[in-house]
């Protein structure tokens, strides 16, 4: 499991330019990120190496923040491999609210951030079928 | 020069002050010995009717605001029994109490004589086919026009609001000449004409009478442009009478308003100082003849300048310039009041919504849009487009209902809408008024 940083943006020039560099001056590395947009505002999601602190300093700099479960699956980075995580993950029915790529990788593996509906579910189901993912410490020192 | 009752409206000033204190001092009496609302505010203010020996002594009555309309909801500041009411016309009232207005069926005849001399000041006359797309119902517009278009003698088609393909297809076919509308349904109609490929000068259209909205000059020019007309501005309010309280003349440089029926005065809206004539401030209205509602100083709220030149048109009554804007941060969008408190007590109701808004008011096309900007906070906040999306589309809902238009809720970053400090500014209008 790991802990993802959500922050809202309005769709205006310049925030996401400033909340990476309240994040930088902070000593704080993007992992990893994704950003949701609509016509009016965006929902920027970073994996960081201190969420802790990236959660306190963002609120500090009054941004709109949350902090979310999401779980780091280790993917073989290969042709196919992501299929057959999403086609293990269909037949235990596991709903998968959004999902990105990691920058880096671990291994052989490449990593992808999943939202579940059902966290405890996954990660169950991930270990009876033998798909890896990274506990949260492991993440964050990537 | 064309007049309704030229008599009236160009009686020299001493006569017609005469009339206006001998009214004023009907008006008062009647108020006061009918009115338990007035008579209690006269007392609390130590005036009696007796005091009133001057058009100066006005000054002494207390002011009457739409406040007072609300807590006499809905019958209590009539001055007449209910068996002599004839008409009942009533605001919206999204929130709160709608504020109501009575008319005796001497009312309803004065209102009719007001209108019919704002649609001759107008131009129009018994051989127009008047087109009135004001709303027909609760709302004074509608039925307000068509009185007084009754009146002169003109052909009207009720039209009311709405279905504007029809609207065109009936001013075509019936060789409409005179349009009555708000503005912005004007500029409608004339986008639908291009839509369905007809010109102005396919159509008879003359002159147009427009209210019941604020709009600038630069509207007028595009109105007049496109459909080829003469726009008049006219003035009114329900609690007054409804339209027809002040109409331009042709030389269109500010509204007359009926002086022999009403008493215009205009004030500081913070220290409710009179002002000179000339200085801008917010106008205040005692009605004269009014018998089942009368009001005395009753604060519009509208901001506009008073001039007593004689205007060339002969017309001896004072005029107000167009109104400028509002002395309290009331819109009016499409024809709709709103109010900036009705937005902050419906996001009171949402939980976890905080009331940190503002109203951005501007107008695309020719239609005015009220977009609502709502400041998100962490406890609505979610990673999820969907249910950010859903409490958008939660807060759309309410707003909408409550305000009773069509609203675009945009979520912003907390923060970013000024704090009050002393009056919040709630409202940004970018119509170019």
């Amino acid at each position: 499991m790991a802990k993802q940083i959500s922050v809202f943006l309005e769709n205006k020039a310049g925030r996401l330019a400033h909340v990476t560099r309240v994040l930088g001056d902070a000593g704080i590395n993007i992992r990893a990120l994704s950003i949701a947009d609509t016509s009016d505002f965006g929902i920027l999601r970073v994996i960081v190496n201190d969420p802790d602190k990236a959660y306190r300093i963002l609120r500090e700099a009054e941004f709109t923040v949350s902090e979310t479960e999401v779980i780091a699956v280790q993917v073989p980075d290969s042709p196919g491999g992501l299929a057959s995580v999403l086609e293990q993950m269909s037949e235990e029915n596991l709903n998968i609210e959004y999902l990105y790529a990691f920058i880096g990788s671990s291994g052989n593996d490449a990593l992808v951030i999943f939202k579940v509906e059902d966290i405890e579910k996954a990660r169950n189901s991930f270990k009876e079928r033998g798909i890896k993912f990274l506990e949260e410490q492991d993440l964050y020192r990537l | 020069m064309n007049y309704w009752d030229q008599e009236q409206e160009c009686m020299p000033r001493p006569p017609l002050e005469n009339i206006q204190l001998r009214r004023l001092r009907e008006t008062v009496n009647r108020s006061y010995a009918f009115v338990p609302a007035y008579k209690e505010k006269m007392d609390a203010a130590g005036v009696k009717p007796d005091d009133i020996n001057s058009l100066q002594d006005l000054r002494k009555l207390p002011f009457t605001t739409k406040q007072d309309l609300r807590d006499n909801y809905p019958f209590g500041l009539f001055a007449l029994p209910m068996s002599e009411v004839v008409r009942i016309h009533s605001s919206s009232g999204t929130t709160g109490k709608p504020t109501v207005v009575g008319y005796s069926k001497k009312d309803v005849d004065t209102w009719a004589e007001l209108m019919a001399r704002a649609l001759v000041s107008a131009g129009a006359n018994r051989h127009s086919v008047i087109q009135n797309s004001y709303g027909y119902g609760l709302f004074t517009g509608g039925l307000g026009v068509h009185y007084g278009a009754e009146k002169i003698g003109a052909s009207v088609i009720p039209a009311s609001g709405g279905n504007t393909k029809r609207q065109v297809m009936l001013m075509q076919d019936f060789g409409t000449s005179v349009l009555t509308c708000t503005p912005s349904y004007a500029l409608q109609m004339h986008e639908v004409m291009e839509e369905i490929g007809i010109k102005a000068s396919d159509l008879k259209l003359k002159s147009g009478v427009f209210g019941a909205e604020p709009w600038s000059e630069n509207m007028r020019r595009e109105i007049e442009n496109k459909l080829e007309i003469d726009a008049y501005d006219i003035y009114g309010l329900s609690e007054i009478i409804g339209p027809g309280v002040a109409i331009e003349c042709s030389y269109r440089s500010g509204l007359h308003i009926a002086e022999d029926h009403f008493i215009a005065e205009i004030i500081d809206p913070i220290t409710e100082e009179v002002l000179e004539d000339g200085q801008q401030g917010e106008l205040v209205i005692t009605s004269l003849t009014k018998e089942a509602l009368p009001m005395i100083r009753y604060r519009t709220r509208d901001l506009t300048t008073l001039d007593r030149e004689i205007c060339p048109c002969g017309r001896t009554h004072v005029r107000m310039r167009k109104v400028l804007g509002r002395s309290d941060d009331m819109v009016i969008i499409r024809g709709v009041n709103v109010f900036p408190s009705m937005v902050e007590s419906v996001l009171l109701n949402i939980p976890n919504v905080e009331p940190h808004y503002m109203l951005i008011v501007d107008r695309k096309g020719n239609l005015d849009q009220l977009e609502v900007q709502v400041e998100i906070s962490e406890r609505i906040f979610s990673d999820e487009v969907k249910k950010l999306e859903e409490m958008g589309a939660l807060i759309t809902k309410e707003l909408e209902s409550a305000l009773g238009i069509g609203v675009r809720v945009r979520l912003v970053e907390p923060k970013t809408i000024q704090r009050s400090e002393g009056k919040a500014t709630r409202v940004i209008d970018k119509r170019k008024i």
